[in-house]
């Protein structure tokens, strides 16, 4: 199948789903250093897309410009457009907080604030000014919880601090956190690395839930993950976008070599 | 079976490889010689420590008795007021000549011939001069007693109190030494008759300086120190914390903040005497404020202790791990409600016990308050922090000086009682940072 064609038949089979974050020549340097170059990459709504490629590629500065994480390190720079739902993100007249309750994110290794499990979870929804009364906080709480999974194992120690969970309940306490907010798009950044198998297996099944209403986009050093858990793989390489593709695609039949060198573990 | 005989035949064949010389013998030697200078590190410190507490409290822990009196004293009216004015005349009261009234029941106690004036002035002389303070607030609080016998305790003139505590050689000889064998004889006499005994020496937690070493107390130097103290903990606690909160979490980093910590480190080492001279010249000279006042000295400690603070705050800050910060930042917190919500409570157990070894430090600190004056000899109480105080410190500077024999040991026990201090905000400091870590 020629290049033309296959643009076509991926074209005709996902434009149907809506854009929900559209990255347009985006650059980032740290200081001097130039780390993204000219990425152009779209996020589809409802949609996992897995961010994959070696270790310092920029898979993950891409990932944390999209939420402007990246604001909070000193001489970081980043040129080009994002929009979320046609919303220039980095305008001026664009509120970080209010974007990052709209674009929330899991992090590597699980973060729970030292605190309840219940501060944890409500915590976000307090700042937003998303529940007033006791009763609202509750059912944020209980909600969020079973979105993650995780409602039924800590509903009888709420009260309890949230780091003396096992990692992998941890990293769902950070999920449900993320969740509570009601975000649109949850970023995650290799939200299994520090967990194992089974720990792994049950966050990636919660991904496939979370699918139904949110847009996720992952960045893991995993090639099996990123085929179990995504619909859309974006490849970078030293900076650069090198291919996006529907995972099945990808993983089978990749139009680039560096693709196909990576993901058979020639390198990387 | 051949399978997995023949590896383990071919490993056993082998021979075996000369490993290379590390020392092993020579690396524990060496262990076991740095844990022998740890350990003695640590009896060197733990001998000077002992050696410390135990030539303090011995000298010291006398000083925490006191020798008493207790005489019928005859509040007779002629002495107090033979015209009868006290009705109009209120400075009648106030000027009356007290001494006498004690003098004469001292007398009658030992039996003496009012006539032979130099057994009197010898018996005299066995009580403090602070009697006569002491039965005047007696008597202008109830005018009512005049004319009334009431035993009153008393306390002993310090000579006598070294002498009845054993710490006046009574072998040297009688005109080389204080006490005279004739007040020696009389203090066994009033001491078998339980009219002069030891007990606990509620006075040196309350009075203020004295001349007499009986009266003198540490309870205005407290009073003067606690206003310090407050001063400092009110205006370096939120200065300190701001400051580092501030260049910890919001400053750019640049030249000069750069600048700004190289300072701040540099003002935690400069010498406290420095902070005195800065004190008097900005403080008193330049601003006007009152000299030998604690506010003036307050201040001063409070600069002296702001490098402490802030050092301990950013250290704390920086311990407080990235990802909780990432985490708030990563749900919409904004930076301020970032580093209230999340970093500062994470720091407090730090920023508590760098604020209180911080005051520790100032509680201690003698050198700046001397410069503005706080060397001062203060009686009465300070009603405000602008009134003339001292402070624990110089007060035990103060006595150091002093040549009589029983300041010796109450400037120890004013040593015991700073220590106890220190001690107690140590302590504090260890159960603050406790209980704080652990709520998680």
């Amino acid at each position: 199948m020629s290049e033309a064609a296959v643009e076509k038949a991926l074209d005709q089979k996902m434009n149907t789903v809506p854009l929900k974050m559209i990255g347009k020549d985006v650059s980032v340097y740290y200081g001097e250093k130039r780390a993204l170059f000219d990425v152009n990459l779209n996020i589809r709504e409802n949609t996992v897309t897995a961010l994959i490629g070696p270790s310092g590629c920029g898979k993950s500065t891409f990932l944390r410009t999209l939420n402007r994480m990246n604001d909070t390190i000193e001489n970081c720079r980043v040129t080009g457009r994002i929009t979320l739902d046609e919303d220039d993100i980095y305008d001026p007249s664009i509120d970080v907080v209010e974007l990052r309750a709209r674009v929330g994110m899991v992090f590597q290794k699980p973060n729970p604030f030292p605190k309840s499990i219940y501060e944890n979870v409500s915590y976000g929804p307090r700042i937003h000014g998303l529940a007033r009364t006791k009763a609202d906080f509750d059912e944020i709480v209980e909600t969020s919880l079973q979105k993650a999974g995780l409602w039924n194992e800590v509903k009888d120690r709420l009260q309890e601090p949230g780091t003396g969970l096992s990692g992998g309940q941890q990293q769902r306490l950070c999920i449900a956190r993320a969740v509570a907010v009601s975000p649109e798009v949850i970023l995650m950044d290799e939200p299994c690395s520090a967990l194992d198998p089974i720990a792994t297996a049950k966050v990636e099944e919660l991904i496939h839930e979370l699918r139904a209403n949110f847009t996720i986009v992952i960045v893991t050093h995993s090639m099996q993950q990123a085929a179990r858990v995504s619909q859309r793989t974006a490849m970078f390489h030293l900076g650069n976008l090198v291919e996006e593709n529907d995972t099945d695609k990808m993983f089978t039949n990749p139009d680039d070599q560096r693709t196909q060198d990576y993901i058979m573990g020639r390198f990387g | 079976m051949t399978d997995v005989a023949s590896p383990t035949v071919r490993v056993s064949t082998r021979p075996a490889e000369s490993r290379r010389d590390i020392g092993i013998k020579r690396r524990y030697a060496a262990e076991r010689r740095f844990r022998a200078y740890g350990i003695s590190a640590i009896v060197i410190g733990l001998f000077f420590l002992a050696v410390l507490v135990w030539s303090v409290v011995s000298k010291g822990y006398t000083a925490f008795q006191q020798t008493t009196i207790t005489l019928p004293i005859e509040f007779s009216e002629k002495v107090i007021d033979p015209k009868n004015e006290r009705a109009t005349d209120t400075k009648q009261l106030m000027t009356a000549n007290y001494p006498v009234l004690v003098r004469d029941a001292l007398v009658k106690q030992l039996g003496i011939d009012p006539k032979k004036r130099p057994l009197v002035k010898q018996a005299n002389d066995m009580v403090s001069d602070s009697v006569r303070t002491q039965l005047r607030d007696i008597v202008v609080a109830d005018p009512s007693v005049i004319g009334k016998t009431i035993p009153v305790t008393l306390l002993a003139d310090a000579n006598i109190d070294s002498a009845f505590k054993g710490q006046i050689d009574l072998k040297v000889e009688e005109s080389k030494r204080k006490v005279k064998d004739q007040q020696v004889a009389w203090m066994n006499q009033l001491a078998e008759a339980g009219v002069l005994k030891k007990s606990f020496n509620t006075g040196i937690f309350a009075f203020g300086a004295s001349s007499r070493p009986e009266a003198a107390g540490v309870g205005v130097a407290l009073v003067g120190s606690a206003y310090m103290m407050l001063i400092v903990l009110v205006l370096s606690l939120p200065i300190g914390v701001a400051a580092s909160i501030y260049l910890e979490e919001f400053a750019p980093k640049n030249r000069l903040t750069d600048l700004i910590e190289v300072n701040i480190n540099n003002l935690a080492a400069v010498p406290s005497i420095v902070y005195g001279l800065l004190g008097l010249a900005v403080f008193v000279n330049f601003a006007g404020m009152p000299r030998s006042a604690a506010l003036v000295g307050g201040f001063v400690l409070t600069l002296m202790t702001l490098p402490t603070i802030i050092i301990a705050t950013r250290a704390a800050l920086k311990a407080v791990p990235p990802s909780i910060r990432s985490a708030a930042l990563g749900l919409g917190a904004s930076r301020m409600q970032t580093i209230f919500h999340h970093v500062l409570p994470l720091a407090m157990p730090g920023i508590l016990t760098g604020t209180i070894i911080g005051l520790a430090h100032a509680l201690g600190e003698t050198a700046p308050l001397l410069l503005i004056g706080m060397v001062a000899f203060v009686v009465d109480y300070p009603g405000s922090p602008l009134e003339p105080s001292t402070a624990l410190p110089v007060q035990i500077y103060m006595w150091a000086n002093e040549a009589e024999r029983a300041f010796v040991e109450r400037t120890s026990g004013a040593i015991i009682i700073l220590l106890i201090f220190l001690v107690i905000m140590n302590l504090g400091a260890i159960l603050l940072r406790r209980r704080f870590e652990r709520r998680w």
